[in-house]
């Protein structure tokens, strides 16, 4: 069963995709075959990136309402951002190859990502809520952080990152596309090779030892992973707050599965297909450009209520 | 004795800094030039005591709009951030420049409060259903419910270029505050000393309905006087300056961690400190990037949610 | 055969377990007994490899806990702890094929399947195969994890506390099975009991630790008699016997 809903899922994905290619055409065919097909591109990725990492997170976190950007992971990757801007400054940021950007920024967001996660998990695993709320106020820390360093900026400064700050999905940035996409294919394809020892790790730690995996180095490697996925979506088109939540759930609820064989791809599809779909309605059927990251945030936000509320989320 | 002492003290830091405020700001200002240059008069009365003042009345009430907030929540860490008043005042004022955009500053000030009240007591009525042993659910409830609040008025917002005018009411700044444009604020500040009048009556609520009940208190009664305080102090700031989040969550924890619950002692103490540090982040924010101005609320977005971790990694697993 | 060689061990400056040395022959029940905080969870955690050994020396078989890799060890022996709560939602038939994982590594095989049909059938959890675990009580939930700890068919089993949260009916079920696990399957059980008179009927060998430092080992008559109870629990303790069999009375002076 699993296997045909995989199959009705990667079906799902491809119409959505060939909604985008081909509704509502504008200018000339090969203009926009490029054009589109970059966005479709990095829409794709984007949403595989979340979805993968988000059902990572809350595996290694052992419970499904975390996900990366409750903790404040992208949060973090606008405040690296920002600071590099503000030790470079915007001439010399500006200057800067923009891969190599994305590359210094991501190594730091691992190497932050693995610490900061590592503390958290660590001493936290039994108290949820207390970790959430730690989380939700890191973001709000980071994000003021990063807002007071725009602000310490010349105003041309600050307008170099500010378009950073916000989830547009309408305007990708394509020069990352190659560089980015190499380093999410190589994270979801160590996620992959990995996938039965997860569903070892969602056992929990005494188990997993029990059963002979390396857990503490385990974790750490989804970690990593779920940072370079993380760094590559933020960097592509911006942070997205209850999106992973959204996924994840999703994939739980359609897979029904406790397999990261089928749990993987089913979340990286999801996360593909709400992103190109959504993208497809609300650009080309209602003519809206950038309200779809409000609408996820809105729904996501709901839904997070919804699990909270439902009781005993551990 | 060592009350007043202390009394005297913070007295003469508030001072200081209201000086340190009055000095502070582009224009050149001359404090011996004050009795006989009319310039230096006009600078005065129109902007800088003016903004001294609405940052020292935004400071007191919000951080005694946070005491009450967590007296009606029974919850340690609501305020009106974290309880969607904030946002559902905004969604008021959202609501009044969409439908009605000449209303007159009292009637925009009336639709906000109406609507912080109700998103606040939506906000309690789900907090009441929450389990008593998880104290952190109900902050976390809170933000992500505000969030949505906050993600709904966007839509609306973006749908009609009122993105800026959203940004306006959630992050506070006082680099607009003149003579004629603030003076609502007083109405908080009097809102603030009601709370005061009422504070036995508010500590009894803090013990539990059932406490109340045995003491003849209404409970019932004094919750709604709390909800109606914290919205109208809540809609007035978001109104005049823009909301500044944590100022109503990191002053009473501080002040209730060395002084305790009682707040018939210690409201003029939260009220002080929370003047005294929105003034700093004000003063801060003016200097910082001088001639420039950072805004207060993101000064204090970063000492608020920084003072809030470490509440929250340092506090003993039960404290509620 | 498991040899423990001066293991200590301490959180922070606290000391927990001091200079425990320790040798159990291969097959049998052995029961760890002692009040609380003795230090028996910590040293089965060791055993077990859940914690790391700050000092001392635990072999299995001559294999070292401390060198041998982990995934070896898993062949070797299986460990249950006393949580049994799961994020994630399983079926008790998914739990127990996890009990597979260290022969198989995620993908089972024919002998994999009817090593997980034999523990299903052994703990009688047939007719809660398919149900998932958080839909069980506390009891079948345990036995749940037995099972899967079965399905790992490894030499040695080490046991925390599982009686905890289990009625009579349930409890003396579970030793049962414990029993003809070493009696039939010649299984090396090491199993953490709180409750001294399931020791004396079920185990073949007590080990008793107080204050993190080890008070006695052998056989129940050598460690059921008053004075040996009275020092470890410090309290006074009366033995008996009914019908042939040992039992401690604790509740009257």
């Amino acid at each position: 069963m699993p296997r045909r809903r995989l199959a009705l899922l990667a079906a799902l994905t491809l119409l959505a995709a060939l909604a985008f290619m081909l509704v509502a055409p504008q200018g000339n065919w090969s203009f926009l075959l490029g054009f589109r097909g970059e966005r479709l591109a990095a829409l794709a990725l984007v949403g595989a990136s979340v979805g993968v990492a988000t059902v990572l997170f809350q595996t290694v976190a052992g419970n499904r309402i975390l996900t990366p950007s409750i903790m404040g992971f992208d949060a973090l990757y606008g405040l690296f951002q920002t600071g590099l801007v503000f030790l470079l400054g915007g001439v010399g940021y500006a200057a800067l190859d923009a891969r190599l950007k994305f590359l210094i920024e991501t190594a730091a967001m691992v190497a932050a990502a693995v610490m900061l996660l590592t503390l958290l998990l660590g001493r936290g695993r039994t108290d949820l809520h207390r970790m959430l709320l730690v989380g939700v106020i890191l973001g709000t820390f980071f994000r003021s952080l990063a807002g007071m360093l725009q602000r310490l900026m010349d105003p041309n400064e600050f307008a170099v990152v500010q378009g950073a700050s916000f989830a547009t999905f309408s305007r990708v940035r394509g020069e990352l596309l190659m560089v980015a996409a190499l380093l999410a294919l190589v994270a979801l394809w160590l996620a992959w090779r990995q996938r039965h020892a997860l569903d070892v790790v969602a056992l929990g730690r005494s188990v997993s030892i029990g059963l002979g995996i390396d857990h503490d180095r385990l974790c750490q490697l989804a970690l990593v992973v779920v940072a370079v996925l993380v760094s590559a979506s933020t960097a592509l088109v911006g942070p997205v707050a209850f999106f992973g939540l959204i996924v994840a759930s999703l994939a739980h609820v359609v897979m029904r599965t406790p397999r990261h064989a089928h749990l993987l791809p089913a979340a990286a599809m999801i996360g593909a297909t709400i992103l190109i779909a959504g993208q497809t309605v609300f650009e080309r059927a209602l003519g809206l450009q950038a309200t779809l990251s409000v609408v996820i945030e809105f729904a996501g936000g709901l839904l997070f209520l919804f699990l909270l509320l439902r009781g005993r989320p551990a | 004795m060592r009350l007043t002492a202390k009394a005297g003290l913070a007295a003469g830091l508030l001072l200081a800094l209201a000086l340190v405020s009055v000095q502070v700001g582009v224009g050149d200002f001359d404090p011996a030039g004050v009795l006989t240059d009319p310039g230096a008069q006009l600078l005065l009365f129109v902007s800088r005591l003016p903004r001294t003042a609405a940052v020292l009345l935004t400071g007191a009430s919000l951080a005694v709009a946070g005491v009450i907030m967590q007296v009606i929540a029974r919850n340690r860490f609501a305020e009106p951030t974290t309880a969607g008043t904030a946002q559902g005042a905004a969604l008021g004022l959202l609501a009044v420049t969409l439908l009605a955009p000449a209303a007159p500053l009292f009637m925009r000030m009336g639709a906000a409060s109406v609507t912080a009240l109700a998103t606040t007591a939506v906000f309690l009525v789900i907090v009441r259903r929450l389990p008593p042993t998880q104290p952190l659910l109900v902050p976390l409830v809170g933000i992500v419910y505000g969030g949505v609040l906050g993600a709904g008025e966007t839509f609306v917002a973006y749908q009609h270029d009122l993105i800026q005018y959203l940004g306006t009411w959630m992050n506070g700044e006082f680099s607009g505050v003149v003579a004629g444009r603030y003076e609502l604020l007083w109405l908080s500040g009097a809102a603030a000393i009601i709370a005061y009048a009422a504070a036995d009556r508010f500590t009894i609520a803090s013990l539990g309905k059932d406490a109340s009940l045995g003491l003849g208190l209404s409970y019932g009664t004094v919750v709604a006087l709390g909800l109606v305080i914290v919205s109208i102090i809540t809609a007035l700031v978001v109104v005049t300056v823009g909301m500044i989040p944590f100022v109503g969550l990191v002053v009473p924890n501080l002040v209730s961690r060395m002084m305790g619950d009682n707040l018939r002692r210690t409201l003029p103490w939260v009220a002080f400190a929370g003047a005294t540090l929105v003034l700093a982040c004000d003063i801060v924010g003016r200097l910082a990037r001088y001639p420039y101005e950072i805004p207060v609320g993101t000064v204090f977005g970063v000492l608020g949610s920084g003072l809030f971790l470490w509440l929250l990694l340092r506090a003993p697993r039960h404290a509620t | 055969m498991i040899e423990i060689d001066g293991v200590s061990y301490g959180y922070g400056t606290t000391p927990v377990l001091r200079d425990v040395s320790l040798s159990l022959p291969k097959g049998g029940v052995t029961a760890l007994i002692g009040p609380n905080g003795a230090g028996k969870s910590t040293l089965l955690s060791l055993m077990g490899r859940l914690l790391p050994l700050q000092s001392g020396r635990v072999r299995f078989d001559g294999l070292d806990v401390a060198r041998t890799p982990s995934e070896t060890l898993a062949l070797k022996l299986a460990v249950l702890r006393q949580e049994t709560v799961l994020g994630t939602r399983l079926t008790v038939e998914d739990l127990v094929a996890f009990g597979r994982y260290p022969h198989c590594r995620g993908r089972p095989g024919e002998a994999d399947r009817q090593a997980v049909a034999a523990a299903i059938e052994q703990f009688e959890l047939g007719s809660l195969a398919g149900r998932f675990l958080d839909e069980l009580s506390g009891g079948q939930r345990q036995r749940a994890f037995v099972a899967m700890t079965f399905a790992q068919a490894t030499d040695y089993l080490l046991l925390d506390e599982p009686l905890n949260n289990l009625d009579i009916t349930f409890a003396r079920s579970l030793m049962r099975r414990l029993r003809s696990l070493a009696d039939e399957h010649g299984r090396t059980i090491v199993v953490v009991l709180h409750d001294i008179n399931y020791a004396a009927a079920w185990a073949d060998r007590i080990v008793a630790l107080k204050d993190g430092a080890l008070v006695v080992e052998g056989e129940p008559e050598a460690v059921f008699r008053p004075d040996v109870l009275a020092a470890i629990y410090g309290v006074p303790i009366e033995v008996t016997r009914h019908q042939g069999r040992l039992a401690a009375l604790y509740h009257w002076e």
